[in-house]
Formats: structure tokens, C-alpha cells, sequence
């Protein structure tokens, strides 16, 4: 068709990057670019967001990071692309990006309607309000004819409506395009209570004039397990997204660092050390063919923890309570400590 | 010879010239030309959108528009809540945004008339403040200057609980907007009206009784105060006259909120101060252009005919100004209503934000840019047409 | 009679020299008087003069207490400018680098560097009045200027490294819509203004359909539609990028509001122009190219001007589209953990609203100033 011609000679006169009609395997592309192209939000503090010098940080970004590591052993070979909640989804189909690390809700009609896979889950999220202490509220069950603050264009908005209708109390939605632009205003007085995930909700605090005048309701009006997001079909590469997390969990859990992670792996050679430690011997890759069976290198674990650090090092560098977020770990904790956190073996 | 041939060409067809050179052929060859391309592009984005859609599985169709919406809005000049349909979420937009255009171009002209003159005024602190008003209100991006109002209208007013009372208790001030009575009519009411319609109409009679009397003998009558005096008394005498057909629902204060009575929220506040500034500034530059335009000696003409100064404006400098300002003008009110989609900045629930939530919901995105964007087109030319037969109005006749 | 030294006795006393020259009552001259005529005119002048005072006494205070005593100077993170409510000065400085390139890697920022003192090169010497070279200049910034900028930045020949345009950001973005709208605009605004005045039933239909659909709607709207239903248009293994997205939109839309600024141009072109072209025989084609619009062009250039103004200041919409434009760019720092506060906004919206204003204002001048010299030469 003349139509695709011109089109395609345009962008070509223009220089500017196409997206490739569909074909090749993700990893293999991936590795001929020599680049992982990852999706990432327009800015969620602690998540994604860049910092003075443009540079990425956040916890979905360190899983980018990770899988660079294991692919490349170079966590810096990423390109991140920042996409907007209405366009992440299409630029995940058009392949603009190899994955999605954008605090996306895995839920079942996007897991099934729209041709894409969800390979776990890197932070366990919940919708909460927040209100000021003044008000001497205890619940959110006493919200009736509020007036809520919003970002619009989530599904927070629809989650708020639920739970106002569903408890049948009356309530005044006060829209937004942006959380920076909704958390002004609920600090200039204009909303009685903010909603937005609970990690959300840490993030914006910074913003407010008096933090401690304020507090979070206890009710968690949804379920918002966030994680990375692949293309439907092309397993191969969401085995390995699936894993490099499962990898930085299982890290945690038998105490590997990125600090003693080197010294850790120079032990194994001792076959001696190996057997008496399984699990570290599978882990650092030297017993079985794991990396192999990923389609990377054997040592491709230790990769990952020699750059990004285990999920527990992750967490506290990005969103911990020593950041100026300060969340603690809560179902974020590691299933032995009390939380949801949990890797299945890797045998 | 020569002489002969001229005088029998006389009248003839022009001499012929290769059918290849002839305009008009040429003509119709480039318009042929042109109207292949611009089919051949509509009908190659057509099917590649047929293509898409197929292949996305997205059902085209204006369907959706009867789904539930699920989502609230802040301010609706029509019964709405979250269980209504998008297309009445679409049309509560709507009528927002001719809400805020509506009241925001009446106050942009009159703010950019008076910011006119203040650029030509003869106090030297008057003519700056004006100019370095018209100056910094140009050159920064409207987008900032909304988000600068929102602050500034929110950050002075007091919580509910504290709200400032206004008019004897009965209008509220808070960070929540203002809330006054509303107004609850009862059948009767009808006849309000009719007695406002007949007191228009009594007064446009007196006007043009008064209009053919100066003519006649000279005398003068004053139309503007007689029509407002009936305007008042008319209506007056219909309310007590029916019993009061009127009735007040006066604002309670709730937990959070005053509840019931009409309210003006902030965002509508900040959007309408946010534009009308914003207009008014370039109104103001049209209007001392126009009024700059009026040649000197048209009111040297009138002080020696002997015209008063304030009817010398009135009816020798405006009505020539008029025709200068005009044009330029219809452009502002258009930009007016077009900027009013920046409103999503600041959570004003506009045409565009609710669409854009739509959008967002049902991911029907041919459908609702379509609508919205044939919406302001619609709009638009409206206000074109209004404002050409207006310019017609007051055009010079000429010969 | 003729002597003039005679002096008359009856008269006691003449005076022969000039008198001391003294100063105007301070009623008409001097500071006193300024203030009388300029501010205290007359009643109503006197009031207004109070309320603008007055005003001013809201204003500048405030301004002055934000920018100056409340601002917090040195700092390296948020917790130097939590307990002053004004201006985080070390907050801007550490994130200017990201103000003006977004993620452009940095061993590479020399490259919009060197395009910008290109591009400046250009633009001063075509804008710059008398210039001679002025028309070759305009030429280089219109048609070579943008190939080699988009080398410069984009790469991938010269031995230059691709960066891929979703790596843009900052003020290169905002500069690059900008100029790629006037660098595109104005020739199909020309196209579109000479075909509304075409005689061409088809083609004036067509302008007059263009231009008026671009001007009846909303530029958000456009930017909303290049990023949802442009994808849908073109088949879909091309998706095309977001930058071109903008820029296409951008320049459809600047093209219908240069259309109308040139269309006023070639209305003041008198009809003897065209009569006496063609009846030296001039064709068409280079009656208009020759002695038409080089005249209507150059009466049209503040409203050129005026038009890259607003366009300037609409390029901070085009994050509708996913670009990450100056704007942007102070929206997306605010996000950073390590500088948020509550005034972090307010300090970076400040200085965006400063940074557009002088770029705006500066323009603008210009064109006035351009305004005046072509009115004096009208004049005669």
C-alpha cells in the first residue's frame, strides 16, 4: 500500500525511531540492541521517578536495573521510556517497550483482555485515605458528605466511588490531573481526606506544610498488588522477569548482600562449603544450570545482587524508613517476618 | 486590413490558445489534482482506523454513551450522580464549560475595556500598573497562571467550619466555595418570568416611542431608567401578587461540609479569574488600538458642535472604535472558550475532563475526540456567526 | 535719542541687567508638580491613584518576602528548605541541569549546546534590522539550520551517537516543538493563505475548510488527538513516535493561525502590484514568489513574531502527548523525594513562569520595536 510507503518513507526522512513489526523473541532483541527498553512512570516518588542529574531511581526501576544486570552483567544498559497511565498499556503492545515496571495493578481483565502477562507481584499496595487529625475521625466509615481529593484517570477514582456507594454515604469528588496538583490542594484546605494508594500516600506527605497534623485511616478500600508487566506469549522472557524478582527475594532470605554477595560466590569453589550449602550453591550458580535454563549466564544471580542489591536493600534504599518516605515493610516483609514476600525455590 | 481585423475581434472570443496553456484547463487539472490527494489521505486514515480497530478489537459506535459512568462530579448545573450515563456526564461538561465561557467573556470585555483605557489614561501610576499587567500576563503561559489563582483563591478562605458569613447569615465563605439559598420554585414561578418578559417588552416600546418623539420635537426621555424600574417593580408585584411562589433552601453545616443550598466552587472561581485576567489583558491591547484608531479630530468636532465629553465617547469615539475592535476581538472570545480545557489543571469539571475521564474508562478514543472536538468546533463557529452579524451591525455603511 | 547711555533723572530707578533667573514655582515643575499632574490629576484620577497604590501594597510585599527574606539560599536537600516558607534557591541549582536537557545523556549536552549557538547565529542574523545577508540568513535557519540541528541531536552519522528522542527533555524539547512549528508552519501557513485567495473553487474551499477547523478547536484537544487517534491512522506495525506526534499537531495547528497573519500581509499588497506584474508578463508562480509575498512577508513579521509567541507558550502543553518538555520537567522534579516540600512547587513553577516571561517579553519587544520602524516607513 502507497499509503504505508509514504508513511514509512516519512518517519524514515524524519530519522525518527519506528516500532518493528512483531516477530523476534523479546530476549533476543533485547540482547542484539544490547539495551532493555523499560517503561517506567512520569514520576512516583520512591518508584520511578528521576533525579537531578535525569537518572532513575525507585524500586520499580531497580527491577529494569536487575534484568539489565543478568543479561548484560551492566545495570546502567537500560533505556527508560516515562509513560502516562493512559498510554503505558499501548506502548507495552506496540513494542515502544520490552516491559512495563510502572506500579501497574495486576488485575484480572488486564491480565486477559489485553494481550499481557503480569509476572508477579514487587510491591503489595492498598487505596487509604488520609485526614486531618483535627477532625478526630477513626474510620472512613464516617466520611459521609466529605469532600474527597483525586487524581483522575486511575483506577482510584473508581475505587473511591465503589466505596461511597457500597457504604451508601454522600461525598463531594474534587478531580485532578495530577498527584502533585490533588495533594495542594488537600493541603490548602480544599478536600477533607486525599486517597490514593498507600505508598502513594507516603510520598505526597512530604509535600505538606504540617505533616504530623495529619494521619492515614486504617480501611484499605482495594487490593493493588503492583508488578512488572510483559507481553502475552513470549514466555521465555517473562520467565526470566518472573525470576530476577524471585531472585532478589530469595537473596533476603538466605541472607546474600550486595556487600558479601562477591565473597559468597568465591566460598562455593570450596566443594566442601557447596555442600553443606545447597540453596547458595544453586543460588550463586554453582551447582545446576539455572541462568542457562533462564537463558542467561549460570552466575547470573550474583549479577543481579552485585548491582541492585537483594529486595530488603532495594526497598530501604528506595522507599525504607530511612528515605524521606519512610514506609515500613508491612506485606512488603519477607513471609518469615510476616509479610507476603515469598519465592518459590529456585531448583 | 489591420483595422478591419481588430474591429471584427471586437466582441469575439479571445484568441485560442494550446489547450495545455489554456487557465481554465490547468485550473480544473490542479483541483483535480489536490482533491485525489486529500481523498486518497481520508480514505488510506480511514482504513488503516478500520484496520486498527479490528485488530485491537475495539468496538467502534456511540453505544458506550448509555453505560453507567460510575464516576461523580464536583459541580453539575443538571441532576447527575455516578449511577447517570456517560452522555449525560458528557452533556453536565458541557454545560460547565458554556458556564464558565459564557460569564468569563461577558467580564474579560468589560475588564479589557476599562484595562484599555487605563493604558491610555493620563496618571502616570494608572498607565504603568496597566502596562506591566498587559506584559506579564502575555508572556506566561496561561496553564501557570491557573495554578497561581487556585492557590490564591484557596490559601486566604477559612475551613466549613469557620466559614465567613455574609449578607445577615445567609451566604457562606469557606475554602469550599461560596454557598448561598437556593432557590426552590414552585409552579407559579412561571408567571415571574412572564411579568420580566413583558416588562422587556414594554420597555423596548418605550424606547422606540422615545426614539421617534426626540426626532419629532427634540425632547428627550430617559429608556434606560424607566425599563430598569419596570424590570424591578413588574416581577416584584407578580411574586407578592401570586403568594410568594419562591422558596429558599438554606445551608446546613455538617460534619464536613455545609450541606444543601446552591454552591460556586473554588475551581470555578479560580478558572473564571484565570481567563477573564487573562483575555482582559489582550482585550485591553485591541481596545486601545481601537480607540487610538479614532482620528483626533473626530473629537475635536464633536467638543465644537458643542457634545458633552461623556457623550462624545458614547456616540463619536465607540461606535467608530467599535469597528476596529470588533474582528479582533471575536478571536479573543474564542480563545477564551478554547482555553477553558486547561481547566483539568486545576480540577474544574470541564468538557475536556470529563471526555478525557470517559476516554480513559471506555477507551472509545475516536468517538470521544470526535465528540469533543466537533463540540468546540460547533462552538466555535456559533460564536463566529454571532459575532460576524454583530460586526455587520456596526460596520460602515459605504456607499 | 540715539544715546543710549542718557539717563533719565525723573525716573529713580531702571534696571540694566538681566535679573536673577529664578526657579518655576514648585506648583509646575519638580517632583511636587510630577506628582500633581500625573497622580493626583483630579478626584478621580487621586482615587485611582490610591487604589493602584493600594495594590501595589498587596503585591509587593509578599513577592518580596517569598523571594527574598523567607527563601532559603544553600541547602543540599529538602530538609534546608522545610522551615522556610519561600523561594528553595538550591533546589532550582541542583536541578537546573535537568531543567534544560531532561534525561540527554550528559557526556553528549555539548551537542544542543552547539545547535543552540547555531540556531542563535540564524535567528540573529535574520531578525537583525538593516542586516544586509539578512534574506541568507533566514534561508540557513529555515532550511539548513533544522538538518543540521536534528543531526546534531538525534546522531547517528558524523560518528555521533543515537539519541533516541524519548532521551530529550527540558528546554531542548520546548526549543524543538517551537522551532519546528515556525520552520513548518510558515511555508504551509503561506500555502494555506494564498489558497484561501485562490480562485480555485476546490482549493479555496479546501484552505478555508483547514484553516477553520484548526482554529475552532482547542490545541489541548488536538495534542490529545495526535496521542490517541494518530496511532490509529497510520498501520500499525509504524507507531509513530511521540515527538513527531507532537510536532505534527504542533505545526498543523501554528500553520491555520500563520495562514490568517499572512493573509493580512497579502490583503495590504495593493491591487497595482499584481496588475503591473502580469502585465510585464510574470506568470503566476512568479508574481507571487517575486514581487508579491517578499512585500506582504515583510509587513506581516511582528505578527510572525506574535504568532511564535503564543506558540512558544503553547509548546508546555505538549505533555499531554507523553514528551517531557521544560514544564514538564519542573512537574516531574517535584516527584523527586529529595527536594520535595511545600514550596517546592511554588519555587519551581516561579521560576518557570520567570523563564517563559523573559523569553516571551524579550520577542515581543522585538516585534514592537519592528512595529515602529515599519510605521515610520509608511509614513513617509
Amino acid at each position: 500500500m502507497t499509503l504505508r510507503i509514504a508513511t514509512f518513507a516519512t518517519a524514515a526522512i524524519l530519522g525518527l525511531a519506528v516500532a518493528q513489526p512483531a516477530s523476534a523473541q523479546t530476549l533476543r532483541e533485547i540482547t542484539t540492541r544490547g539495551q532493555l527498553v523499560c517503561g517506567v512512570s512520569q514520576g512516583l516518588a520512591g518508584f520511578s521517578n528521576p533525579d537531578a542529574q535525569g537518572r532513575w531511581t525507585g524500586l520499580d526501576v531497580d527491577v529494569c536495573r536487575a534484568i539489565a544486570a543478568a543479561i548484560f552483567d551492566d545495570p546502567t544498559k537500560v533505556r527508560f521510556v516515562p509513560l502516562s497511565s493512559a498510554n503505558r498499556f499501548t506502548a507495552l503492545q506496540s513494542r515502544e517497550v520490552d516491559l512495563l515496571a510502572r506500579n501497574s495493578t495486576w488485575t484480572l481483565s488486564r491480565d486477559t483482555q489485553l494481550g499481557l502477562d503480569f509476572t508477579g507481584i514487587n510491591y503489595y499496595d492498598g487505596q487509604a485515605f488520609m485526614a486531618r487529625r483535627s477532625l478526630r475521625l477513626s474510620s472512613a466509615l464516617e466520611l459521609g458528605g466529605a469532600s474527597v481529593c483525586i487524581q483522575t484517570g486511575t483506577t482510584t477514582e473508581l475505587n473511591a466511588a465503589d466505596f461511597f456507594r457500597a457504604n451508601n454515604l454522600r461525598f463531594e469528588p474534587v478531580v485532578f490531573a495530577t498527584a502533585d496538583e490533588t495533594i495542594k490542594a488537600y493541603d490548602s484546605g480544599r478536600c477533607d481526606v486525599f486517597t490514593t494508594d498507600a505508598s502513594g500516600l507516603y510520598a505526597e506527605r512530604l509535600k505538606l506544610s504540617a505533616p504530623n497534623d495529619h494521619m492515614v485511616l486504617p480501611e484499605i478500600i482495594s487490593k493493588e498488588p503492583l508488578g512488572p508487566v510483559v507481553r502475552h506469549g513470549d514466555n521465555q522472557f517473562a520467565d526470566l522477569v518472573r525470576w530476577v524478582h524471585f531472585a532478589m527475594v530469595t537473596a533476603e532470605e538466605i541472607g546474600v548482600t550486595q556487600a558479601n554477595v562477591a565473597a559468597k560466590a568465591a566460598e562455593m569453589r570450596n566443594a566442601e562449603v557447596r555442600r553443606r550449602n545447597p540453596d547458595l550453591a544453586r543460588f550463586v550458580g554453582a551447582d545446576g544450570t539455572f541462568g542457562e535454563m533462564l537463558g542467561v549466564t549460570n552466575d547470573w544471580a550474583v549479577r543481579i545482587i552485585r548491582h541492585v542489591g537483594n529486595y530488603g536493600e532495594s526497598f530501604e534504599r528506595n522507599v525504607g524508613e530511612r528515605t524521606p518516605l519512610g514506609i515500613r515493610r508491612g506485606l512488603n516483609n519477607l513471609w518469615t517476618k510476616g509479610g507476603l514476600q515469598y519465592s518459590p525455590p529456585i531448583r | 486590413m489591420t483595422l478591419v481585423d481588430q474591429a471584427a475581434r471586437v466582441g469575439q472570443a479571445p484568441p485560442k490558445v494550446a489547450f495545455l496553456n489554456n487557465p481554465k484547463v490547468r485550473g480544473i487539472f490542479w483541483q483535480a489534482l489536490l482533491l485525489v490527494f486529500v481523498v486518497f489521505i481520508v480514505w488510506g486514515a480511514a482504513s488503516n482506523a478500520y484496520e486498527n480497530l479490528r485488530a485491537q478489537n475495539i468496538a467502534s459506535g456511540f453505544g458506550f454513551l448509555d453505560n453507567q459512568a460510575n464516576f461523580a462530579l464536583s459541580q453539575s448545573l443538571i441532576p447527575y450522580t455516578e449511577t447517570n450515563s456517560y452522555g449525560r456526564a458528557f452533556i453536565v461538561g458541557l454545560l460547565n464549560t458554556l458556564l464558565v465561557a459564557i460569564i468569563g467573556i461577558a467580564a474579560a470585555s468589560v475588564i479589557g475595556f476599562f484595562v484599555g483605557l487605563a493604558r491610555l489614561a493620563k496618571n502616570v501610576l494608572v498607565r504603568q500598573l496597566a502596562t506591566w499587567y498587559v506584559e506579564f500576563i502575555r508572556n506566561v503561559p496561561l496553564v501557570l497562571q491557573l495554578v497561581f489563582w487556585y492557590t490564591a483563591v484557596l490559601q486566604p478562605l477559612p475551613n466549613p467550619r469557620d466559614s465567613i458569613a455574609l449578607f445577615g447569615g445567609e451566604v457562606f465563605l469557606n475554602n469550599r466555595g461560596v454557598v448561598m439559598p437556593k432557590p426552590i420554585f414552585a409552579d407559579a414561578a412561571i408567571w415571574l418570568v412572564a411579568a420580566f418578559a413583558a416588562a422587556l417588552v414594554i420597555g423596548f416600546i418605550v424606547k422606540r416611542w422615545s426614539a421617534q418623539r426626540q426626532a419629532a420635537t427634540g425632547q428627550t426621555f430617559p429608556v434606560g431608567w424607566t425599563t430598569l424600574g419596570l424590570l424591578i417593580a413588574l416581577p416584584t408585584i407578580a411574586f407578592y401578587a401570586l403568594g410568594q411562589p419562591i422558596s429558599f433552601e438554606h445551608p446546613q453545616l455538617g460534619r464536613f461540609n455545609l450541606s444543601g443550598g446552591l454552591r460556586i466552587i473554588p475551581e470555578f472561581v479560580a478558572l473564571l479569574l484565570g481567563l477573564v485576567l487573562y483575555t482582559a489583558a489582550f482585550i485591553g491591547e485591541i481596545v486601545r488600538a481601537g480607540i487610538q484608531a479614532v482620528h483626533r479630530g473626530q473629537t475635536e468636532a464633536a467638543s465644537a458642535l458643542g457634545l458633552r465629553s461623556g457623550h462624545t465617547t458614547r456616540f463619536v469615539v465607540i461606535p467608530q472604535a467599535l469597528r476596529v475592535i470588533i474582528p479582533p476581538l471575536t478571536s479573543q472570545f474564542l480563545n477564551l472558550t478554547k482555553n477553558s480545557t486547561l481547566a483539568v489543571a486545576i480540577g474544574y469539571p470541564d468538557l475536556f475532563l470529563v471526555t478525557n475521564t470517559i476516554n480513559n474508562q471506555t477507551g472509545q478514543a475516536i468517538e470521544t475526540v470526535g465528540m469533543i472536538m466537533a463540540t468546540y468546533l460547533f462552538l466555535s463557529l456559533l460564536t463566529s456567526g454571532f459575532m460576524n452579524w454583530y460586526n455587520q451591525r456596526v460596520a460602515l455603511v459605504e456607499r | 535719542m540715539s544715546d543710549v547711555s542718557v539717563r533719565t533723572p525723573a525716573v529713580a530707578w531702571v534696571r540694566t541687567e538681566q535679573a536673577p533667573v529664578l526657579a518655576a514655582p514648585s506648583t509646575l515643575v519638580g517632583p511636587i508638580a510630577w506628582v500633581r499632574t500625573n497622580l493626583l490629576g483630579s478626584i478621580p484620577s487621586t482615587v485611582l491613584t490610591l487604589v493602584c497604590a493600594w495594590l501595589l501594597f498587596l503585591l509587593i510585599p509578599p513577592m518580596w518576602k517569598f523571594l527574598v527574606t523567607s527563601a532559603t539560599y544553600t541547602g543540599a536537600e529538602r530538609t534546608a528548605c522545610l522551615p522556610n516558607p519561600g523561594m528553595c534557591y538550591p533546589y532550582l541549582a541542583d536541578n537546573f541541569q535537568f531543567f534544560m536537557y531532561g534525561f540527554y545523556p550528559v557526556i553528549e549536552r555539548w551537542r544542543p549546546n552547539f545547535a543552540l549557538i547555531l540556531g542563535m547565529i540564524g535567528v540573529v542574523g535574520a531578525l537583525w534590522p538593516d542586516f544586509r545577508y539578512r534574506g541568507q540568513f533566514a534561508l540557513y535557519f529555515l532550511l539548513v539550520f533544522p538538518i543540521i540541528a536534528f543531526v546534531l541531536l538525534y546522531g547517528g552519522a558524523l560518528g555521533l551517537a543515537v539519541v533516541p528522542t524519548d532521551q530529550w527533555g527540558g528546554v531542548i524539547v520546548t526549543l524543538v516543538v517551537a522551532v519546528t512549528g515556525i520552520v513548518f508552519s510558515l511555508p504551509l501557513g503561506i500555502a494555506l493563505a494564498l489558497g484561501r485567495r485562490s480562485k480555485l473553487p476546490v482549493v479555496k474551499f479546501f484552505s478555508i475548510t483547514f484553516i477553520e477547523f484548526w482554529r475552532g478547536v482547542p490545541l489541548v484537544t488536538v495534542l490529545f488527538m495526535a496521542s490517541v487517534m494518530l496511532p490509529l491512522f497510520v498501520p500499525q506495525a509504524y507507531s509513530p513516535d511521540k515527538l513527531l506526534r507532537a510536532l505534527v499537531a504542533v505545526a498543523l495547528f501554528a500553520s491555520a493561525y500563520m495562514a490568517e497573519v499572512v493573509r493580512g500581509g497579502l490583503q495590504a499588497i495593493p491591487k497595482g502590484q499584481t496588475e503591473g506584474a502580469q502585465a510585464l508578463g510574470m506568470p503566476y508562480w512568479q508574481t507571487t514568489a517575486f514581487i508579491i509575498l517578499p512585500q506582504a512577508l515583510k509587513l506581516v513579521i511582528p505578527g510572525i513574531v506574535n504568532t511564535f509567541i503564543g506558540l512558544f507558550k503553547d509548546t508546555s502543553l505538549v505533555f499531554i502527548v507523553g514528551l517531557v518538555d521544560f514544564l514538564k520537567a519542573v512537574d516531574m522534579s517535584l516527584v523527586n523525594p529529595v527536594w520535595a516540600t511545600p514550596w517546592t512547587r511554588y519555587s519551581g513553577y516561579f521560576f518557570a513562569s520567570l523563564f517563559y516571561f523573559l523569553c516571551c517579553w524579550g520577542m515581543s519587544l522585538y516585534s514592537r520595536n519592528m512595529e515602529e520602524r515599519l510605521a515610520t516607513g509608511h509614513k513617509r
